[in-house]
């Protein structure tokens, strides 16, 4: 089991790095998007600080959905999946191993830029911090939901679309928290009970999205 | 349960109740918006507008009703196979999202009046807005997938893991409105509701439900004649 997914792991990752990295896109991505912000509203410090958890972490949500599209769809086109469906691997096991490889190619560094775009939006120290804390626990749960949604539209052919109608509304919660973590720090408030939620939300995925990702690729598998 | 997998025995099943459901749904409309409309008294605080309340409170409920509905079908659908039950998903879908949209356009016709505004996003009305996208990306994984035995699982899949997320989302909405707005707009637990208000209310209960039973039974049989011309059409090419 443990070997299964290492190899995986370690798959997801050379590929990643060898294809000229999707994680470096979709922090560029990142960067492009919140930068934008402030030349749409204005470059005002206090309007900036006050809304820029929030645009941080709808910009993640959206980064992370457009690397979700072809986290399935590429592996089922070459038939790697055909090929991992006959090992004695489960396919659960497989999902998790593949969201988990996500997470590391997508998610970390997306955390790893949060401090940075947090000066940008003029946000307080403590503020930064606690959002990158929250991005950390919070991310997770992204990758985990998303290959939900990137195994339910593997089978069609330009999910793109179809894969944010589907799994934004299931982000929802996620945000709420992430940026209600973020709120409380910058209202002299206690983070940690949001923080908590919200790493129990991404617990919840991490167990159980797995299963649902794995039943809806089957399907595909057919 | 299997028994009604028969499409024929479906028909005859179907065409025994849709009368009565008609007959009910056709009497408490007629009797419940002469009630709604006209007889009832206006409300003291909030006068001829209350009259809205008799269509969206049954819609509201209906909007997490039929989802409910939709979910039980995808469950069964999934567990036993049973093939009516993708049917009965696929059609309540829809309705769901009609009725969805219908709570969230007379609440903002309400909200005007009451509260100044044609939309606040308070709890309520953001998580049955959630819903609303619930219905939107289930109804758009149907029709993207061309093999419906395959559309009807993964959007059974997604069906449940949506119900799921239904109370997450409104502990989440209800969490996210309490920091934002202290003072909610919404008379919360207002006044009760008086006899003269709480029978026409009833009764239009009465009708939503018949409607839903009755358009449901309608439009899985739109979809199974479908299904059977789909198929005559299949075996003309192949020339059988």
């Amino acid at each position: 089991m443990i070997s299964a997914l290492k190899t995986i792991l370690s798959y997801e990752l050379k590929l990643a790095w060898r294809q000229g990295s999707t994680g470096g896109m979709a922090v560029a991505f990142f960067l492009v998007t919140v930068a934008l912000f402030p030349l749409g509203v204005g470059p005002e410090a206090k309007t900036l600080a006050s809304i820029g958890g929030g645009v941080i972490w709808v910009a993640a949500l959206l980064a992370a959905l457009l690397s979700l599209e072809r986290l399935i769809h590429s592996d089922l086109e070459d038939g790697f999946l055909d090929q991992l469906a006959l090992s004695p691997w489960p396919l659960e096991l497989v999902i998790f191993a593949k969201a988990l490889g996500h997470w590391l190619v997508t998610g970390l560094p997306l955390v790893l830029a949060t401090p940075l775009l947090g000066v940008m939006m003029q946000m307080q120290a403590h503020s930064i911090e606690v959002m990158f804390y929250s991005m950390l626990v919070g991310t997770p749960a992204l990758s985990f939901i998303g290959s939900l949604g990137s195994g339910l539209t593997a089978m069609v052919k330009k999910g793109g679309l179809l894969i944010a109608l589907l799994i934004l509304p299931l982000y929802i919660p996620t945000l709420i928290f992430g940026v209600s973590a973020i709120d409380a720090a910058s209202f002299n408030g206690d983070p940690v009970p949001h923080l908590m939620i919200l790493a129990a939300l991404s617990i919840g995925a991490v167990a159980l999205t797995p299963f649902a990702s794995a039943a809806a690729i089957r399907l595909a598998l057919e | 349960m299997h028994k009604y997998a028969n499409p024929a025995r479906f028909n005859r099943l179907a065409n025994a109740i849709l009368p009565w459901s008609f007959g009910v749904m056709a009497i408490a409309f007629a009797y419940g918006l002469y009630q709604a409309l006209v007889a009832s008294p206006p409300d003291y605080q909030q006068g001829e507008t209350v009259r809205i309340m008799y269509i969206h409170v049954p819609s509201a409920w209906m909007s997490l009703a039929v989802y409910m509905v939709l979910a039980s079908a995808s469950f069964v659908s999934l567990v036993w196979r049973h093939p009516l039950a993708d049917i009965a998903a696929k059609a309540s879908a829809p309705v769901g999202a009609t009725f969805t949209a219908l709570a969230l356009f007379t609440g903002s016709l309400w909200g005007k009046p009451m509260w100044g505004t044609y939309w606040e996003w308070d709890a309520r009305m953001t998580s049955v807005l959630i819903l609303l996208f619930l219905y939107f990306g289930y109804m758009a994984l149907w029709r993207s997938i061309d093999d419906q035995q395959k559309a009807a699982k993964a959007a059974a899949i997604l069906a449940i893991v949506g119900v799921i997320n239904v109370p997450i989302i409104k502990f989440s909405v209800e969490w996210w409105n309490t920091i934002h707005q202290p003072a909610s707009v919404m008379r919360m637990g207002g006044p009760t509701i008086d006899g003269s208000m709480l029978i026409p209310l009833f009764t239009m209960f009465i009708a939503f439900h018949a409607y839903f039973i009755t358009l449901l039974l309608w439009r899985m049989k739109a979809e199974l004649n479908e299904r059977k011309i789909q198929i005559m059409k299949e075996n003309e090419v192949l020339g059988q």
